[in-house]
């Protein structure tokens, strides 16, 4: 049994008249711990498929298994709780809350799924740590810079130490030195077992994840391993 | 989340945007005082009432010649169109009720006092010595009215503090003599200053004997008598007896009028109650305009903050959790403006007290209570369709939008 199984994954947007087959019958199955990249141009249907595997959309069809269970049918709450336990997200722009410090940002995850605050405390230090930024838990996001930014996000999208890592464009509002510190963060991760989906256009991340999928009109076109 | 949790997390969204928050409080704060303050106008009035026809005594029977009725005309009117006049012996003859303790025929009228060649027009009481007790008088000087029987028109006067000064000044008004209308007094006594009265200003009056003031005024009937029955128990049965004894006294007609302090006051006290009842319902109007503010503004702040939704549920918040967030953050600030209201109030109470000292311009507990629980009420109800917006929002787009 793989850790994600998508089996016809269909997905339909309907503007206005027309409707934009975002997905199209995808059929996928990623193991625990694999790093994977997604690539292809824009409006490939990259970032729906990341959303999907994220419980953030759901597919028209097709059938959605994480760790055995069926999640694509959940009701919202069953599914927020899947988010909350096993899929930590990190995203292009970082979404980190203004009015928050970087330690409040990271325990947000846990304040959502009310772990007590001494423990909140302990864990967000530690992933402060290991993200390298404990000297800056009481910084506000606008006092930090991208790079950092990012290893906050990256902290609380492990703070509750997901089964499934989803990036998109992780790397994409950085520069090229930062950006490659944000990709070796995630794969430490990666390599301490947490399987890392990464959506980007960035060929050199494509070229160092172990196993990527091309993807266009909504479709995968290649499926290749190293 | 955790409650606390909760809490501080709609603490934290409600001040980070002062503005919308201090303007979505103060609209709050303007209902609750409003309320507050009208209903400690609207009460302190009722009480200023109540107060003013207690100390007029609470277990009176009030005797009137006639009978008032409340019908319009009819047959009934018609036939006991002759009313007799009350008299000092109808007052005489109350006295043997067992119920009654003591009581005051009335007698009044205008008439020109003059003193030492100060004149002035005043209000003549005329009455018996009972009446002090009944009407509960105080004396700055000398006694009261001797007890000389009803029939006596004797030439003693008891005047009010305004009249003494007017008429007497600094000179000692105890003993000197007293011209009221065409006869000759003596001052026997001076009335405490007792300052603002309902219906008649003791400060300004002269009391004489009945029996002289009828003279005076060439009558024989009263104005009316107090009756004083010996608890307010007994009321009910001294009001029965009383009509009896009249009616006996009167060849078995009906013709005067009852009237007792308790459903003076009772009535008074009714539709003040009912008063301001109808201010607190006019000032919460503003409290629900209030609460459509806290929605507006609460579904300005759902739009501002659709990326940060996102990212809650990307997080894994329930929707649920969501919309008590929302919900925490609308009864939070309809709280706070709540408390500034209520400070509000209280504080603009207190300055109507200060400049009207006699009106005891609290404000009951229950209209706190009341504006309390109104603007939660309508912060947390008027809460409720933006929080719902904000949890059904899908978490893609929301995402989309950004922080």
């Amino acid at each position: 049994m793989s850790q994600i199984e998508l089996y016809e994954i269909d997905r339909i947007f309907e503007i206005g008249d027309s409707c934009v087959h975002a997905l199209k019958s995808i059929t996928l199955t990623i193991d625990a711990g694999e790093y994977l990249a997604v690539m292809g141009p824009s409006g490939s249907g990259k970032s729906t498929l990341l959303n999907i595997l994220g419980l953030l959309d759901r597919p028209n069809h097709g059938r959605y298994r994480l760790e055995g269970h069926e999640v694509g049918a959940l009701p919202p709450d069953q599914q927020a709780r899947v988010r909350s336990e096993r899929i930590g997200f990190v995203f292009q722009s970082f979404h980190l809350v203004p009015r928050l410090s970087a330690a409040d940002n990271v325990a947000l995850p846990m304040m959502l799924a009310g772990i007590p605050a001494g423990e909140r405390r302990r864990r967000v230090a530690d992933a402060l740590a290991g993200v390298g930024l404990e000297s800056r838990a009481d910084h506000r996001p606008q006092q930090l810079s991208g790079g950092q930014r990012q290893r906050v996000a990256i902290a609380r999208a492990t703070i509750m130490r997901p089964a499934v890592l989803l990036a998109d464009e992780p790397t994409g509002n950085l520069d090229r030195t930062t950006g490659t510190e944000v990709t070796e963060l995630l794969e430490d991760l990666n390599r301490a077992g947490t399987t890392l989906i990464v959506v980007t256009h960035d060929p050199a991340m494509g070229e160092r994840a172990h196993r990527c999928l091309q993807m266009e009109d909504g479709a995968l076109r290649a499926d290749r391993r190293r | 989340m955790k409650p606390f949790d909760l809490v501080r997390f709609a603490l934290q969204a409600a001040t980070g945007s002062p503005l919308r928050t201090g303007l979505m409080a103060l609209a709050m704060a303007i209902g609750v005082a409003a309320v507050v303050v009208l209903t400690a106008l609207g009460d302190g009035a009722r009480r200023y009432v109540v107060n003013e026809f207690n100390s007029l005594g609470s277990n009176l029977v009030i005797v009137l010649p006639g009978r008032t009725e409340t019908g319009g005309i009819g047959i009934g009117t018609l036939s006991t169109s002759t009313t007799r006049d009350l008299t000092l012996r109808d007052a005489a003859a109350l006295l043997r009720a067992d119920g009654v303790v003591r009581i005051a025929p009335l007698v009044v009228g205008d008439a020109e006092v003059s003193s030492g060649g100060r004149l002035r027009s005043s209000f003549v009481v005329g009455t018996t010595s009972d009446f002090a007790r009944v009407r509960r008088l105080e004396l700055a000087q000398g006694r009261f009215l001797p007890d000389e029987g009803l029939e006596r028109a004797s030439s003693w006067a008891v005047i009010g503090a305004t009249i003494r000064d007017e008429l007497f000044g600094a000179k000692p008004a105890l003993g000197a003599r007293l011209r009221i209308g065409d006869r000759r007094f003596r001052v026997i006594g001076v009335l405490a200053a007792s300052g603002q009265g309902l219906g008649m200003n003791t400060d300004e009056l002269v009391l004489v004997p009945a029996a002289s003031a009828q003279a005076m005024f060439d009558t024989n009937s009263l104005f009316r008598i107090l009756v004083e029955a010996r608890e307010r128990d007994a009321l009910d049965r001294v009001r029965s007896q009383v009509e009896d004894i009249l009616m006996a006294r009167h060849d078995g007609e009906r013709d005067v009028t009852l009237l007792t302090q308790d459903a003076v006051v009772g009535t008074f006290d009714r539709i003040l109650a009912a008063l301001t009842l109808a201010v607190a319902g006019i000032a919460a109007i503003s409290l629900a305009v209030a609460g459509i503010l806290v929605m507006n503004v609460m579904l300005v702040a759902v739009t501002q903050r659709t990326g940060e939704i996102g990212l809650l549920k990307a997080l894994g918040a329930a929707p649920g959790a969501i919309r008590s967030a929302f919900l925490a953050e609308a009864a939070l600030l309809s709280l706070a403006g709540a408390a500034i209201g209520l400070l509000l109030g209280f504080t603009g109470a207190a300055l109507l007290r200060a400049v009207f000292p006699e009106l005891p311009a609290y404000p009951p507990s229950w209209a706190v209570v009341a504006g309390l629980a109104t603007s939660l009420a309508t912060g947390v109800g008027f809460g409720v369709l933006p929080a719902r917006r904000a949890a059904r929002l899908d978490p893609v787009q929301a995402l989309a939008r950004g922080l």
